[in-house]
């Protein structure tokens, strides 16, 4: 009897081999409490040794806010200036946040934890979860902060205010999706990680965050449909339209349709995908 | 031959060999210098072939516990990593009846975070959930004998107080098959006393253990097994005193 045969017998099972799909799900469901502890604790780790500490998680967002206000409103003067200036440019800004830094951070998830990924048994896919969660935790604040802005800005609450919930979770299943995604392509093509960067920056500016698309393009009716099926600027006009009150923040319903849509493909591509490298995560050679 | 098996084999390792390609400085090569493109062409003619295991055969039971020794680039290490399932083998196959751990939990620890939440951190990246790391806290505190320090920054720790937790976290979970890579030669006496009577507790738990090690002493005072790898092949298996006596009659 070959030693093969004597392992069947005993029913061992061949080392590295990757799980089926709902198996590998079920371990990920398994490891949630270390997949949120992991965002919890980095997002300590980083901050512990400022002066402020926790308090950047705040002030960051913040800030960042601040000099795009700056810039945008005051330096670069008025060009397609929607009404509500100010509070159209944070949320823009913060929702863009939370997908750039997912987007970028989320690349690197494996492989910038070769260590871990080397030394211990857990389903990869908990890397690139627990980045997208880390960048979620932070965005709480900042979307209380963009609450708390827009108020002071002359908005009044409306009940429609709870709808950011489900367009934050909807977010997240995207960005997550992307983070996937990206982590595995970052891993055979390290290069990628150095055009993310630019990537982000590009669809920044062509997202109508500082400017209004619809006011800028108001003849380009094909842009304008393009531009409808671009799930960042989706996003963000959801989330205007969810914010501010006027008629030129409606959006047709139909935005949620789509949203829903890119991010549910978007993540059952990602963990298909991710998931069908997990034997080579990892692996020096 | 060996007797039938009666008792449950947990590792069994089917003939594998392991190659790799370095650089002809002895670089390890990774898949990039090997592979065209523009600035590699150079280094890609300098690389050669390594044959880190050539056709290792063997069988673990429950209850081994397994000193590997050999010396210094003799394929130990490349073994191990081979049976948790960390480097591909190039031909051959490993099984093992649940995933083998290596003592590795440091990876997942923060420095700059308190032993505290270390404790709670690593022992959720090996699979403990958060109440059964608040029922083994303590045990795992006191083992480490870090009692006093466990709330500072393990930033703060000596090397000899970051080894020690990182054992002890490791070890608070029960492994069916554990590798251990020379991590007892930490520690004062007392605690690689302990830590080998942890190794000890682990195997009579139906667990199986791996040790590599250059202490011959630990591997006498914890092994039942022996395997003795030079230059990628499996030179002796067997009793611990025959098999240590061999190898070192070669090195004298």
């Amino acid at each position: 009897m070959t030693l093969a045969d004597d392992a069947a017998r005993h029913g061992l099972t061949r080392v590295g081999a990757r799980p089926t799909l709902p198996i590998y799900l079920a371990d990920v469901w398994q490891r949630r409490q270390f997949i949120y502890s992991l965002a919890k604790f980095r997002i300590e780790s980083e901050n512990q040794r400022n002066r402020l500490g926790m308090g950047w998680v705040v002030l960051r967002p913040l800030i960042n806010a601040a000099v795009y206000g700056v810039i945008f409103g005051i330096l670069l003067g008025a060009g397609s200036r929607p009404e509500q200036f100010v509070s159209f440019l944070i949320i823009g800004v913060f929702l863009f946040e939370f997908f750039s830094s997912a987007f970028t951070q989320g690349a690197k998830s494996i492989t910038a934890n070769q260590s871990l990924v080397q030394s211990l048994s857990f389903p990869r896919l908990a890397l690139p979860l627990s980045s997208v969660l880390q960048r979620l935790l932070l965005f709480i604040p900042m979307l209380v902060i963009m609450l708390v802005l827009v108020v002071a800005f002359g908005t009044a609450p409306h009940w429609n205010w709870f709808l950011i919930i489900p367009l934050t979770a909807l977010f997240f299943v995207f960005n997550a999706g992307l983070a996937m995604i990206t982590a595995r392509l970052t891993v055979h093509f390290r290069d990628l990680s150095q055009l993310l960067p630019f990537i982000s920056r590009l669809i920044f500016y062509t997202t109508g965050i500082f400017f209004s698309f619809e006011e800028r393009f108001s003849e380009h009716t094909t842009v304008l449909r393009i531009m409808d099926f671009q799930p960042i600027h989706e996003f963000l006009r959801l989330g205007r339209s969810i914010l501010l009150e006027g008629a030129g923040y409606e959006v047709p319903t139909i935005y949620w349709l789509y949203a829903t849509v890119w991010s549910v493909v978007v993540l059952a591509i990602g963990v298909v995908f991710f998931w069908r490298a997990e034997e080579r995560y990892g692996r020096t050679d | 031959m060996a007797a039938p098996t009666e008792r449950h084999p947990v590792v069994v390792v089917d003939d594998v060999h392991v190659e790799y390609k370095v650089l002809a400085t002895g670089k390890r090569a990774s898949v990039d210098d090997v592979q065209g493109g523009m600035l590699q062409r150079r280094n890609a003619r300098r690389t050669r072939s390594v044959h880190a295991l050539k056709g290792v055969s063997f069988s673990a039971y429950e209850n081994d516990s397994i000193g590997v020794i050999g010396s210094n680039g003799s394929g130990k290490s490349t073994l191990m990593r081979a049976i948790v399932g960390l480097t591909p083998v190039s031909q051959g196959a490993i099984y093992a009846s649940s995933r083998p751990s290596l003592l590795g939990v440091g990876a997942a620890l923060l420095r700059e975070l308190s032993g505290e939440r270390n404790v709670v951190l690593g022992g959720l990246a090996m699979g403990l959930s958060l109440k059964e790391i608040e029922e083994r806290f303590d045990d795992i505190v006191d083992f480490a004998g870090l009692r006093e320090f466990i709330e500072l920054p393990m930033r703060t720790y000596s090397s000899g107080m970051t080894a020690r937790l990182k054992f002890a976290i490791a070890t608070a979970r029960e492994h069916e098959i554990l590798i251990v890579d020379e991590a007892l030669a930490v520690g004062d006496k007392n605690f690689r006393d302990r830590s080998e009577a942890r190794i000890r507790e682990i195997r009579d738990n139906a667990g199986t253990v791996f040790l590599v090690s250059h202490s011959m002493k630990s591997i006498r005072d914890t092994c039942n097994r022996v395997i003795w790898i030079n230059k990628g092949t499996l030179m002796m298996d067997g009793d611990p005193a025959e098999v240590i006596k061999a190898y070192e009659a070669t090195t004298k």
